[in-house]
């Protein structure tokens, strides 16, 4: 498999690694994919008073397009509002990192990776309201 | 040490420089070019005499009568000759044919592409370290069954299947039996004149001798009956027609005549660089050796690395040619076939990476890689959510993942 530079350069330096508290109310957490399936990802975001996110992380387990496309989520959604990170698709992560066609699958699991971080911190906050 | 470190003797070995040379000698204008079956001039004598020199070194390594050789491009087509030729021939006597989850897909989709004819195959299930057990072999055979094919060694995992014990079974009940050897000759004494193995596929590109061809062995006492499955100028005693390439030939020849002289010196070498690299890892928690560790050659390794996707891991290991079990490895995206019928877990099959060993490896580029291997693991381990949570004490397997 010959990747993109981007690919490459995402493997070998992925960008905010690591992991919030869960359980604090301005962290929403999205776990998606499954490891029969070869990738999970979990991506968490920060968001503040004004509903923009200000911090992202993740880990991800599966191929090297996998890491690069969560490694170049986290960096998208920083300083987006929610309706805006929701908004991402899969198509420009994809095009972003010129992914092959049989590695598309990566970027669709990005997608949902932060449909579900935000649906979390969503829930927290009816949660708390 | 030059890098990158090749570790992937069981996808192809290089040509041995003593075998090259000798091909060499069998191209050009003043070398013996001729068609060996050109029977009236000079030319064609001497590059039959090549050939049957080279029948000679074949017989000999695998202790056979140089007759019951016949050239083939290679193990895959010994392995398609083998089955679909059996079949046809006996397909009036049964129709049932019997293999592992585990061969060769030269094999598997052969058997696949005879279903599909009207023929009936049993897929056994191995064990979990991925060897068969006899008694499941046996109870398998039916009165109906023309043909047991197992490979000796397997090529992803190495384990040994025990071909003198299938023997016994097979010749009892008057069924053929035929062993996919492309893996295993040069690696582990094989005896012809022992074994009851009736057909036996071989392969020169494993044994540090050229690409693009290979052998069939066809047992002549008691005769085993083939129907051809390549037509034409009926080289080969009729079994497979097309002009030999002598050059290909002699360097298959060459390659096991050496293989003959050193394979017990270079087995031992081989396991004390297995051994050592085995050790190197040992420290690292959560690693799976897939399939037995003691029926098995020294030259291969197939290990799982829980919570590092294998297709990730290779990327980390850039000066290191390996193969991994992985799915993102495949064209199918699905993984490890070889892995998944041990039982292994699909997560573990994704995880897996084949180091195979040979003559040029070093204990230098052993180290190396053992190196390479602990720091790739180390780092995609921090990246990998399954570590962290299997830190925190959850079980990966109680968890309701959203599969996709």
């Amino acid at each position: 498999m010959s990747y993109s530079e981007k690919v490459i350069d995402h493997y070998e330096n992925p960008r905010n690694v690591g992991a919030f508290d869960k359980t604090e109310q301005n962290v929403g957490t999205g776990m998606v994919g499954a490891p029969a399936c070869g990738d999970v990802m979990k991506l968490q975001i920060k968001v503040n008073a004004a509903g923009i996110i200000e911090d992202a992380r993740f880990k991800t387990y599966g191929c090297g397009s996998a890491i690069a496309s969560s490694s170049l989520l986290t960096e998208w959604v920083k300083g987006k509002t929610l309706h805006e990170a929701q908004e991402i698709k899969n198509t420009q992560i994809a095009e972003e990192l010129a992914l092959p066609p049989v590695k598309i699958h990566c970027s669709v699991l990005a997608e949902d990776a932060i449909k579900a971080a935000i649906a979390d911190y969503q829930a927290k906050q009816s949660k708390e309201a | 040490m030059k890098l990158p470190i090749y570790l992937d003797y069981a996808a192809t070995t290089p040509v041995d420089s003593r075998v090259a040379v000798q091909m060499a000698q069998y191209l050009t204008v003043d070398g013996i070019f001729g068609n060996p079956a050109s029977r009236s001039h000079r030319f064609g004598w001497q590059a039959e005499e090549a050939i049957e020199n080279a029948r000679r070194q074949i017989a000999q390594l695998v202790n056979c009568d140089p007759k019951e050789i016949i050239w083939t491009s290679g193990a895959t087509e010994a392995d398609n000759l083998a089955i679909k030729g059996v079949a046809s021939f006996y397909r009036d006597k049964g129709r049932h044919i019997i293999t592992c989850k585990t061969e060769h897909k030269a094999v598997i989709d052969t058997c696949r592409y005879l279903e599909g004819e009207g023929y009936e195959v049993t897929y056994l299930d191995p064990e979990p370290n991925g060897l068969i057990d006899l008694e499941k072999l046996a109870a398998a055979m039916r009165p109906d069954t023309i043909i047991v094919s197992i490979m000796h060694v397997n090529n992803e995992i190495g384990v040994i299947q025990d071909i003198e014990h299938i023997g016994e079974l097979t010749r009892a009940r008057g069924i053929v039996f035929h062993v996919d050897a492309a893996q295993s000759v040069g690696k582990v004494a094989i005896d012809l004149n022992k074994l009851k193995v009736d057909l036996m596929s071989l392969s020169a590109h494993k044994v540090y001798g050229p690409k693009g061809i290979g052998a069939l062995y066809v047992r002549r006492k008691p005769r085993v009956r083939l129907a051809a499955q390549i037509h034409g100028g009926g080289h080969e005693r009729g079994m497979r027609s097309g002009t030999l390439p002598t050059h290909q030939i002699v360097g298959m020849g060459a390659a096991y005549e050496i293989a003959e002289a050193e394979m017990v010196a270079e087995c031992d070498r081989i396991r004390i660089l297995r051994d050592r690299f085995l050790d190197k890892l040992r420290d690292i928690p959560e690693v799976y050796l897939n399939g037995d560790l003691l029926q098995r050659v020294p030259h291969n390794l197939n290990l799982s690395f829980a919570f590092v996707e294998g297709e990730s891991l290779m990327m980390a290991l850039k000066d290191i040619a390996l193969s991994s079990g992985s799915a993102c490895t495949s064209a199918s995206l699905e993984p490890s076939y070889v892995l998944r019928a041990l039982g292994r877990s699909d997560e573990l099959a994704h995880s897996s990476l084949r180091i195979s060993l040979g003559r040029f490896t070093t204990a230098e580029e052993i180290d190396y890689a053992a190196q390479q291997i602990r720091q790739a693991v180390n780092k995609l381990r921090e990246l990998s959510p399954l570590w962290e949570m299997y830190q925190e004490g959850v079980d990966l397997t109680k968890v309701q993942w959203s599969a996709h």
